[in-house]
Parts: C-alpha cells; sequence; structure tokens
C-alpha cells in the first residue's frame, strides 16, 4: 500500500513499481575481483529501519529511483533518480524554487 | 410455542410479501427482513449444527457475530457456504439451506459425535497427527488417514461450489479527506462534524441502512433523530456507502472496503458486479465501529432460543419479532434493562437476572411496574430443552461461587456478558488494545497514524455521549487537516470511558465446582471452557498458543463471540489478570471478504491478456492452429487437409530445408540501441567482442547475469555508427530491457546511451531455405541488394519493398538454411505476408510454425529459453567459444567461480534413441543405464521428430557432455508415464555440423 512520489510522475501507486535492490551497494569495475564481485552480488544487510533500495517506475516512466524507505513503518523520506547527473539537475531547479 | 411476528412495529413493509425456500420449505418474509428475522417470525428454531458434536444451533445473535444461524445461500454455480443468515437480506426467490447436517438440520444422524465428545477435545488434530500413546505404531500421517475418512465426513462448515463463479466483480480506488467507518450516533456525528468544516468525508456502514443503534432503538423520537442525522449527512455533501465493510486498514491511510452490491437482489442488473473492492486512502479515519455484546459461559449456553440480549432488542424493534413469549434476561451489567423493558412492552413475560447484588434506584426506576420479575445475584446455570431451550436452572451467588436455587420456564433466554468495543481495524494497525478493567473491556483510544476511536469502539456506552464523542473525533480531524482553527474551533470535549449507572460485574462463567457442564467459549469451533482448562493443564500459557492448540476464535466469526470468555478463562487458569495474558492479535479481514472480490476482473484474459502479432489475422486466414508463447499467440502448425501436427511439422520442416519458409518471428523483443556510447555499452553487456562490429553487420550474441548465468541470447544489428538494433527472445523481451534501464540508470550514469523498446513498431519474418534469396529478390525494389557479394551471411540491409515499404533484413539463421529476417514496420506487416508468400509459394516453399521451427532448430542445436533457464553457465550452453578472453563484461568475473566451472557439470548434448524408431519426451531424466534413481545424470529440454536424419533425436543436459558420454548408453527415464528408452548422447550439433547449408 505504499505511494511512492516519482520526481517525473508524482505520487503514484506502489503496484506500478518494481522493487530492484539495495540502493547503497557500488558495483565494482567490471575488470575487479571474483571476490569484489562476490561481496558486491551477494552480501546483503538486513536493515531495521531506514533503507536506501532502488524502484522502477516500470508501469510508468520507466525510471530507476532512490528511496529511502523505513523497513518497520513504510514511511518513505525521500525519492530520487537514480542516475546521478539527472537527481543533480533536480536537486538544483529545487534549490531555484526555494 | 415462542417467537411470532407482531402485527405492527418494526422497519419492515407489512404489505408486500418475499417468498424464499428453507431447507426445501416454503417460506415468506417481508421487506426489510433478514433470513434471520423471517427464520425467526416463522419460529424456525434450529438452523444450522455445530462443526464437530453437531449440536443443535439456532439464531445466536442479529449481527456479523453470528456463530449458530449459519447457512448456505444460492444454487449450482451461485452456491454460497457459511453466509450469516443475520446479515443476508431477504429477496424473492432466495433459496437457503441449513449446513453441516445430513439428511437436515432438524433430524441429523452426525448428532451422534455428541456422545464421543470427549474424544474430540482441545487439540484433537495435533493428537491424532502425533498418533495417541501408548499406542505408538498408530504413530504420524498413517492414524490420521484412517481417522480422517471419518472426520472429514462429519465435520466442517459448507461445502463451496465446483462450479466457475458466474459473477463479474469490481476493484476501484477512493481518496477522501476523512473517512468514518460505522453509522452508529457516532459514526453519523463524526462524519457531519468533519464534512461541516468543508473536509471531503466517506462514511462507510456494513449495514444496509445508516443508524446502527438507532435502528434497534424503540421510539418516534428516536427515529426522528437518526432521519435528522441522516438528511443533514446528505446535505453536506458526505458521500455515504452502504453495504460496505471496512474490512482491513493498511500503511498510509489505506482501508479496504468490500462492497456489496447485488447480494441482497433477487433479479440484479448482469452489467452490475456482485462485489466491489474498493481500496481507499484517507488523510484521517475516524472507528465508530460499536461493539459487540458478549454471551457467559454456562451448561448448554448454545442452545437455540439463546441469543444475546440486544439480539433480542433488535428482532423487536427493527423486525417486529417477538423472539418468545416467556423470556429470561440475564445480565452483569445495566445494558440489558432496556432489552428486558421492551419485550415486556410487546407483552412478553420476562424475568430479569442481574448477577450484581444491589441494583441503583435509576434502574428500578426504569423498569418501573411492568411487571418484570428481577433476580438479583442470580445468573444462568443450566439450560435445558435440545431443540430448543424450555427452562432454565438458575444459580444463585454465594460466597466464592454459586449455587443452585431453583428452574425458570421460558422460551428465549436472553444474555448479556458484557460489551466488546470493535477495536479489530486499529489493531489492524499494529496497536495493542488495553484492557479496561472498570468496563470489563480491550479498549484502544490512543489516537495512532491519524486513525482514532468514537462511540461505544471507545468504550462508551449512552447515546448521548455517543454522539458527543463522534462530533469531538469529527472536529478533532478537521483540526489535524488544518481547519477548525482559532476560536471558532473544535469546541466539543470527548466523553469519558463507560457512562452506566452501575458498574458491571466481571462475569465470564457460572458453574459449580464438580458438576460436569457443556459451555462453549467459541460455539462455532466447539471450544468449550472445559477445552480451555485442558490445554492449560497440558502446558499452555501464550493466548496465542491456546488459540491454536484450541482453535479458539479461529472459525469464520474470527473469535467475535467467544475470545473475551476464552481469555478470562485462561487468566483464571494461570491465576492472572487478563491485561497480563494479553489478547491475540487481530488481523484482516474483519469479515469475510469473498475470492471473487479479491481477484475483481483479474481473470481470464484480464489477467492473462493476449498478445497478437500485426500478422495474427493473415496467419489464421492462411490455416494456422495457433498456441502461447508466454503471453503471445503464435501460430504453431498450418496443416493442410487431414494433417495431424506430427504430419504437418515434418512437412513443414522438410519443405524448409529443401525451398523455402515463411515463419513469423514478431515476438522477439526487439531494442533500439542508441547514443555516442552504444558500441562501449554493448560491449559491455555481451560476452563476445562488439567494439569492432561494423555498419551493416549483425552479431549473434550472450549476455550474462552478475552472478555469471546466462541471462539472454539474440543478435544486435549495427545500423549507423550510433544505432543499433537488439533482438531477445520472446521469454525474456521485457526482463532484458528492465536489465539494460538499470545498467544505464543507477551504474553507468556516464555513458551517453538510449534504449527504447521497440518491439511493437516492427514485424518480422523468417525466411528460411535454400530459395530464401530468391524469394527476397523478388520483393525488394532493388534485386541487386540481395546479391551473395553485396548482403553475406550476418550482414544487414536497410532498404525498401516494391511498393516502397521500408524493410530491415539480416542474414540470419537460426534454423542452420541461408536464412533472413526481415522488419517491416507493424503497420505493413500484412503487405510484407501477402508479398512474400505468393514468392514461397511460386517456389514450392510453404509456411511454418513454432513445431517445425523447434525441429529445425533441435536438429542444429540452437538454444532458447528451455535450455537458457537461469541455470546454464555459457560453457554449459555449449557456447563457451564466445566469452571474450580479451575484455570484461557483466558476470565475467563470477562466471568462473570454482562450481561454474565444473568439468561434470551438465552440457549441452544431443540425444539419439539407441533403438532408432523409438521416441521418447520432453521432461525426461537421463541417467547412467540401469540406474534410475534421484535427480540421475540430466534432463531432455526437447525433443523432435527429425526429417533430415529419420528418427526422433532430443537436446538437453548431461553430466560432463557428450565426450564424457561416447560410447556409453545413457538410459531416459520417464516414471511419470512409465517409460524407459536407452540413448546415445551425441553432439548437440545434429545436422550439417560444418554450418555448409546456412553459408550457402
Ligand atoms: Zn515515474
Amino acid at each position: 500500500m505504499i505511494r511512492i512520489k516519482c520526481p517525473f510522475c508524482g505520487e503514484r501507486d506502489h503496484s506500478e513499481f518494481t522493487y530492484g535492490g539495495d540502493a547503497s551497494i557500488v558495483y565494482p569495475a567490471l575488470d575487479a575481483s571474483a571476490e569484489e564481485w562476490h561481496d558486491a552480488v551477494f552480501l546483503r544487510e538486513n536493515i531495521r529501519g531506514m533503507q536506501s533500495e532502488t524502484w522502477h517506475h516500470v508501469n510508468g516512466c520507466r525510471m530507476w529511483l532512490v528511496v529511502q524507505r523505513d523497513t518497520v513503518t513504510h514511511e518513505i523520506r525521500s525519492v530520487r533518480p537514480a542516475h546521478e547527473a539527472t537527481a543533480k539537475l533536480f536537486a538544483a531547479s529545487e534549490e531555484e524554487v526555494a | 410455542m415462542s417467537a411470532k411476528r407482531l402485527s405492527e412495529g418494526g422497519r419492515i413493509d407489512r404489505s408486500k410479501r418475499i417468498r424464499f425456500q428453507w431447507d426445501g420449505r416454503a417460506m415468506s418474509g417481508h421487506p426489510g427482513d433478514t433470513v434471520a428475522s423471517a427464520l425467526l417470525a416463522s419460529n424456525e428454531k434450529v438452523l444450522g449444527r455445530s462443526f464437530k458434536y453437531h449440536r443443535p444451533r439456532g439464531i445466536m445473535s442479529c449481527g456479523v457475530e453470528e456463530s449458530g444461524a449459519i447457512i448456505t445461500v444460492g444454487e449450482g454455480a451461485k452456491r454460497d457456504p457459511n453466509v450469516k443468515a443475520t446479515m443476508q437480506e431477504l429477496y424473492d426467490g432466495l433459496v437457503a439451506s441449513g449446513q453441516n447436517a445430513w439428511p437436515n438440520v432438524r433430524t441429523d444422524v452426525g448428532s451422534v459425535n455428541s456422545l464421543i465428545s470427549q474424544f474430540l477435545s482441545a487439540g484433537f488434530y495435533y493428537k491424532t497427527f502425533m498418533g495417541l500413546p501408548p499406542f505408538e505404531t498408530g504413530k504420524g500421517t498413517g492414524i490420521w488417514m484412517w481417522y480422517e475418512k471419518f472426520i472429514r465426513k462429519a465435520a466442517g462448515m459448507g461445502r463451496a461450489s465446483r462450479e466457475p463463479d458466474p459473477d463479474q466483480y469490481e476493484h476501484g480506488h477512493l481518496f477522501c479527506d476523512v473517512l468514518v467507518v460505522g453509522s452508529g450516533p457516532a459514526g453519523m456525528s463524526a462524519a457531519l462534524a468533519a464534512a461541516e468544516y468543508g473536509l471531503d468525508v466517506i462514511l462507510v456502514e456494513q449495514d444496509n441502512e445508516l443508524g446502527g443503534d438507532l435502528l434497534g432503538q424503540k421510539g418516534s423520537d428516536i427515529e426522528l433523530r437518526r432521519t435528522e442525522l441522516v438528511g443533514a449527512l446528505e446535505n453536506a455533501g458526505v458521500r455515504i456507502m452502504t453495504r460496505t465493510t471496512a474490512f482491513g486498514l493498511y500503511d498510509y491511510g489505506t482501508a479496504g472496503l468490500l462492497e456489496n452490491v447485488t447480494d441482497h437482489l433477487a433479479s440484479p442488473d448482469p452489467h452490475l458486479p456482485r462485489h466491489r473492492f474498493w481500496t481507499l486512502r484517507a488523510r484521517r479515519t475516524i472507528l465508530a465501529t460499536g461493539g459487540i455484546e458478549r454471551q457467559i459461559a454456562f451448561d448448554n449456553n448454545d442452545r437455540p432460543g439463546i441469543m444475546n440480549a440486544s439480539a433480542g432488542r433488535i428482532y423487536l424493534n427493527r423486525y417486529g419479532v417477538l423472539a418468545g413469549e416467556q423470556v429470561v434476561v440475564a445480565t452483569n451489567n445495566d445494558s440489558a434493562y432496556r432489552c428486558a423493558m421492551d419485550l415486556s412492552d410487546a407483552g412478553a413475560e420476562v424475568t430479569l437476572l442481574d448477577a450484581r447484588a444491589k441494583i441503583p434506584g435509576r434502574l428500578l426506576e426504569l423498569i418501573g411496574d411492568r411487571g418484570i420479575t428481577l433476580m438479583t445475584n442470580s445468573a444462568p446455570l443450566s439450560a435445558k430443552g435440545l431443540n430448543g431451550v424450555n427452562s432454565l436452572e438458575i444459580a444463585g451467588g454465594k460466597a466464592g461461587g454459586w449455587r443452585s436455587k431453583g428452574k425458570e420456564v421460558c422460551d428465549l433466554l436472553l444474555v448479556s456478558g458484557g460489551w466488546s468495543p470493535v477495536v479489530n481495524l486499529i489493531s489492524h494497525r499494529g496497536v495493542r488494545p488495553v484492557w479496561n478493567a472498570e468496563n470489563c473491556c480491550f479498549i484502544a483510544n490512543e489516537p495512532h497514524e491519524g486513525i482514532c476511536m468514537a462511540g461505544t469502539a471507545a468504550g462508551i456506552w449512552n447515546t448521548a455521549d455517543c454522539e458527543d464523542s463522534g462530533t469531538a473525533a469529527g472536529e478533532a480531524a478537521a483540526k489535524a487537516l488544518g481547519k477548525a482553527t482559532g476560536s471558532g474551533g473544535a469546541s466539543t470535549s470527548m466523553p469519558a470511558v463507560g457512562g452506566w449507572d452501575m458498574p458491571i460485574k466481571p462475569l465470564y462463567e457460572v458453574r459449580i465446582d464438580g458438576r460436569k457442564s457443556k459451555a462453549l467459549v467459541d460455539p462455532q469451533h466447539d471450544v468449550t471452557t472445559e477445552d480451555i482448562r485442558l490445554a492449560h493443564r497440558e502446558g499452555y500459557v501464550s493466548v496465542e498458543h491456546l488459540k491454536r492448540y484450541t482453535t479458539l476464535g479461529m472459525s469464520t466469526d474470527g473469535g467475535k463471540m467467544g475470545n473475551i470468555i476464552g481469555l478470562a478463562l485462561m487468566a483464571e487458569a494461570l491465576g492472572k489478570e487478563i491485561p497480563e495474558v494479553g489478547t491475540t492479535t487481530f488481523r484482516p479481514p474483519y469479515t469475510p471478504v469473498s475470492i471473487g472480490a479479491l481477484r475483481g476482473r483479474s481473470v481470464d484474459e484480464h489477467f492473462r491478456p493476449l498478445r497478437r502479432t500485426p500478422m495474427h489475422d493473415w496467419n489464421l486466414a492462411h490455416g494456422a492452429t495457433m498456441t502461447m508463447a508466454g503471453l503471445w499467440h503464435r501460430p504453431w502448425y498450418f496443416a493442410r487437409q487431414g494433417e495431424t501436427i506430427t504430419e504437418a511439422y515434418i512437412r513443414e520442416t522438410e519443405t524448409t530445408r529443401k525451398t523455402v519458409g515463411l515463419c513469423d518471428v514478431t515476438s522477439l523483443g526487439k531494442i533500439a540501441i542508441q547514443g555516442p556510447d552504444a558500441t562501449e555499452f554493448l560491449n559491455r553487456i555481451y560476452t563476445n567482442p562488439f567494439a569492432k562490429l561494423p555498419i551493416g553487420k549483425a552479431r549473434y550474441g550472450i549476455m550474462l547475469r552478475d552472478d555469471g548465468f546466462v541471462m539472454d541470447d539474440g543478435t544486435t544489428w549495427r545500423l549507423s555508427e550510433t544505432d543499433y538494433f537488439m533482438t531477445t527472445t520472446t521469454a525474456h523481451a521485457g526482463k532484458v530491457m528492465v536489465w539494460l534501464e538499470e545498467l544505464l540508470q543507477t551504474r553507468w550514469a556516464d555513458l551517453r546511451v538510449h534504449v527504447t523498446s521497440v518491439s511493437e513498431q516492427w514485424a518480422g519474418c523468417a525466411v528460411a531455405g535454400p530459395e530464401s534469396r530468391t524469394v527476397l529478390k523478388n520483393c525488394v525494389n532493388d534485386p541487386s541488394v540481395m546479391e551473395d557479394s553485396a548482403f553475406p551471411f550476418m550482414g544487414v540491409i536497410e532498404t525498401s519493398l516494391k511498393g516502397d515499404i521500408p524493410c530491415r533484413i539480416a542474414r540470419i539463421s537460426f534454423s542452420g538454411e541461408m536464412a533472413y529476417e526481415a522488419y517491416v514496420p507493424s503497420d505493413y506487416a500484412h503487405a510484407l505476408m501477402e508479398m512474400l508468400h505468393p514468392e514461397a509459394v511460386a517456389v514450392d516453399g510453404c509456411l511454418y510454425g513454432l513445431e517445425a521451427l523447434g525441429a529445425l532448430r533441435i536438429e542444429k542445436g540452437h538454444v532458447t529459453g528451455a535450455e537458457l533457464d537461469g541455470r546454464v553457465t555459457i560453457e554449459d550452453a555449449g557456447l563457451g567459444k564466445m566469452a571474450s578472453q580479451n575484455k570484461s563484461y557483466i558476470g565475467s568475473a563470477l562466471r568462473r567461480r570454482p562450481d561454474m566451472t565444473r568439468e561434470d557439470r551438465p552440457k549441452l548434448v544431443g540425444i539419439f534413441p539407441v533403438n532408432r524408431s523409438e521416441k521418447f519426451n520432453a521432461g525426461t531424466i537421463l541417467c547412467k543405464k540401469g540406474e534410475v534413481s534421484g535427480l540421475g545424470e540430466g534432463w531432455i529440454t526437447g525433443v523432435t521428430h527429425s526429417p533430415a536424419l529419420g528418427h526422433w533425436i532430443g537436446i538437453g543436459f548431461i553430466s560432463g557432455g557428450h565426450e564424457a558420454w561416447s560410447g556409453k548408453t545413457a538410459t531416459a527415464a520417464d516414471p511419470v508415464r512409465s517409460k524407459e528408452v536407452q540413448v546415445e548422447i551425441v553432439s548437440p550439433h545434429m545436422y550439417d555440423p560444418s554450418g555448409e547449408r546456412m553459408y550457402g
């Protein structure tokens, strides 16, 4: 029953999105060692509380988003485009408005 | 004689008669009746049989907590079991019957279970599963299966229809400022207060009319007040939803609503859904859900003719039914006094038992000189009469317990053991209700997540206080939403909990030590007071365990009837107070929700939408038999007169290898990959090099997942410096698209690449076989573009067909023949086929479907989704040479993990039957010869008759691959079909291994 404020589309029902995964993972370079890749692909924290995660607005604008969500209360603290340059553009335009 | 319809009074329309059937007999009632009130008016006593002991059961209540009158409504596909007769509105032609009895509820053979009831006590099911010590030989499922035959016949609720549900259901979404649940005095006042501040209010009511408790009270002033409130709500623009139950509360102020649209109609408009499932989102929620009256446990407290005191009053005042002539009302609180008065005024002879010793003057004044016999310090001890109560043995209080003090003849016993506020919905949000000892009930009055309680649901008993609490809650919601500010703001204060003249006396069970009794706690599941004590003796101390062990509160009423008594008895057994024992967790739904409402319109093609290619109609017009490929409909084979599927696909395969075949390949995924960094992007996601793919060339590529397993395969065509056209398998088209978007947006934000799904924009046809070039030459505007030198193997051209149809063609082959895939914008699909087909026919070619496509690719050992199932490495698929040694790509690090490079991993192979005349099946397990056991050594993913080889062949995986099996025989075991075939393991490239035909 979560509602996500997509920066591109506005507030939408969770049924329009698919869950991606842990947004805090930094994937290693393609030529990094198997150990580094193992850690990035398989090791996950099981967080109780605020978690940074990716969601895909798959039945909407098809943008990947980074969502800060509390795993206990489902409270969503923030939503931003996962694409960093796009996220910066958004942040800048918000500052302008402010 | 006892229950009867009065000649006046109530909210029924006596001028009209409604006919219905009960257990095969014709009955009648009036508009405004429920099945329960109509049956009660006809003095029907036994309406059901209990779950385990087949005890006769009658009407026990007047609402959703009903545990006796549980019936089956409707016939055939529309048969609906476990309907509460108290909630089912009457309509003309309604067909209802009792449950859990044979031949009927009045004469039931299964009631013999009552005689063996000592064997069916708490934990019976668990004990039979565990075996019955000391007979250890009867341990486990064996003895359960022996018992089960008998238990199944005797126990259970109603039977559901086995036919498909003919009704339609809908889903809808609602949004509002304030949701008010329940339309009693509190709910109506709350909705009105909020609406008067200009808020958008939705008021939901499970009943068919607004009013709640007001509907069951007597007097014209009450009805006046009710209509006044309803009118005010309508004027204030409150959105009113009757016959609608808020069954659950969820995150973000979400409520689940079930609207009953047609269950009360004789012949509903066929366009109407039966139920609507609403997802409502409210900024504030006020729960004015009222209370449920409790029973008291005493011997035979479940006999027909025993019901809640409030129910007796409602049947009288709302339905005009006097449920008995000689009535005993037993209570431990003030609320039953009104009931006693109303029944007395209607002509019943009333005896009022009050468990309390001293009665305040105001209550005595209230009953006045009506002739009601008042017995204080008294309670019900044992009900007599099997199919209807005929007398009551009365208990008188003595120090530390009860004693028998005589009998009272009666035909109706009305009991009030106190009231339980309906706190179910707020409990869904994780709020633990708190025990209020003074009023003997759980309340949950701390506002939580913008949800607050009002009225009796908040433990407030009097009508006037309920109205005030509703107004206060409505004003508080307005204030929280930024209305009602300043001096003109909220003014009503929330009344205190309670409101009776004299405190309730805690009373949950009446019994005399040493006297055997059968006192029901949860009548629906036949859980007795003894079962609770037995569970305690057997070591159960947690209420959650108690609940599961005894099944208390796990029946269709969800414990509305018996939970508190169960808790009280457990507390007593443990020597604790109720709050120390706690309560079990309420979970949605509050009342049952039909499966149909949950699925809504997601059924058949709405659940699984059908995808048609733009050539769909053309294929059908040319004799295609279709099959499902994912959501797609694709041609399976094109049978000519009298051909079987096998004959057809063998002909199609042979023709394709001999001349030419045409096949609709539109369902393949197609993605446009564009931008200055498109080449770099492809080079990272494919295992093989893409950095130097020339413009005008296509390349077959494999992509892996991060973990090194194969994700998908397909060809990618380079159209220009910055523009590629990627094809994916039909099955993985969506997944690959999501994956590319994820990589570009979350990992490689620096790459200037845009990906666009163009699957719907391009229609494709495979043109395969030695004559394929001839066919296309005759279709393109400029035949020279098709020359071998201009258009070699893996070449790509963008050209136009006759009639200036834009077209892109690649010379790629899945069949192993010289072949092309030609794509045109989807609108030209029909024109493409109209042009290709006559040219193919002219050279004795044909159309082919998925079955022939499968035969062609299995002969060649080409993989599809059946092989690339997510467990396969690139080496397993025999494509190891496509994994570049000179670059890194997605999956390159983890694909080299030790377990993924083991020599004995199952590898792609071809399979021949040793006896070439034998046939075998896909899905078969490959085992060492004569050692058919366990997981075997491999499996078969595809099987076909090979026209080229003249026998059946297969493709699959086996440990070590074909080199490890050279000279050895394996057994293809099919235990399900009791079949074993001896097979040879061969190279997957079973036909034309050097590919001469393809390069042609
Ligand atoms: Zn969006």
